[in-house]
């Protein structure tokens, strides 16, 4: 019954997460982590996936080149919009 | 910026200079100074001063490019999408009014860009909408109860991650790239895809589900490729 318990107690909180990770606040202070070993581990899980995924691809530069073909492509709209 | 007007388009590189653009939480906001500088630009680019969009191009383009390359994964294609992209926007300028923040209204011709060319490659989106919402049943992520053993463990394998992200529905992939990579509000991101908050909530959080059992369940075989 207390497994059956703790399912159930589960699954309010994971149907929760949703709301809860877009809070602002997170998940970590809800009171069901503090006896919940399963969905601490999913926090934890969830927190080291958004984590390296961030170092995943670094922020970078394009190439300088790109602009230059942005150029040349505005340039050949601006050229078929006013012909001559 | 006291000579915009004076310089010529085809003389006109980009600055070498990159800003983040405005309304970024992850240590990426522009600087103060720097927000009228941009509303200027903005005004003179409207106007057609060529000089003007090269220098909204340089503050802009990091993040642009950056997410195109956070969304198809390869570098080529990335590129072109920010071209495309920022085409987009020298055709569009002159429509924007100012009721969303410039960067999240360049955000969102972004993310219909890359959004088109996925449907245009058919892969996993057809639409909009259906990146939003795909198939219930066969997209439906996990739920986790009772099963502590099947946590991660140790350091998460980057190439696992990275083709765990790579094939995930679009519409996820979107969500958690735009909030958990990019760090931008949920408001943000609803404004910028054009769904509700709740929709990028719920689908965020599929997104993370879905790649912790991607991650979990399949070690093994990602380490076997």
């Amino acid at each position: 019954m207390n497994k059956m318990n703790n399912v159930l107690s589960c699954a309010r909180f994971q149907a929760q997460l949703p709301e809860l990770i877009g809070s602002g606040e997170g998940a970590g202070g809800h009171l069901h982590l503090q006896n919940c070993t399963n969905c601490r581990a999913l926090i934890s899980d969830l927190q080291s996936i958004a984590d390296a995924a961030r170092r995943l691809f670094p922020v970078e530069d394009p190439p300088d080149e790109l602009w230059e073909e942005i150029q040349m492509a505005i340039d050949e709209e601006r050229a078929d919009a006013h012909p001559g | 910026m006291s000579d915009l007007n004076s310089l010529t388009y085809s003389s006109s590189p980009a600055p070498n200079k990159s800003y983040e653009g405005d309304g970024f939480p992850n240590g990426r906001s522009l600087q103060a100074a720097t927000l009228p500088l941009q509303n200027d630009l903005i005004t003179l680019a409207q106007a057609g001063d060529h000089q003007a969009f090269a220098e909204l191009y340089s503050l802009h383009k990091r993040r642009v490019y950056s997410l195109c390359l956070r969304m198809v994964g390869n570098v080529a294609a990335a590129e072109d999408l920010t071209q495309e992209a920022f085409l987009q926007l020298h055709r569009k300028i002159g429509t924007f009014r100012g009721e969303a923040s410039f960067s999240t209204w360049l955000h969102r011709i972004a993310v219909n860009v890359v959004l088109m060319d996925l449907r245009k490659k058919g892969l996993q989106a057809s639409s909009l909408d259906e990146a939003m919402e795909p198939d219930a049943d066969s997209q439906r992520p996990g739920r986790s109860f009772g099963a502590a053993d099947l946590t991660l463990s140790g350091t998460i394998d980057r190439l696992a991650l990275q083709r765990a992200i790579a094939d995930l529905p679009a519409g996820y992939r979107l969500m958690f790239v735009l909030h958990d990579i990019e760090g931008f509000e949920h408001n943000e991101i609803a404004s910028m895809v054009g769904c509700s908050i709740g929709t990028s909530k719920s689908q965020l959080h599929k997104a993370r589900m879905k790649l912790r059992d991607a991650l979990r369940l399949h070690p093994e075989q990602e380490k076997r490729r």
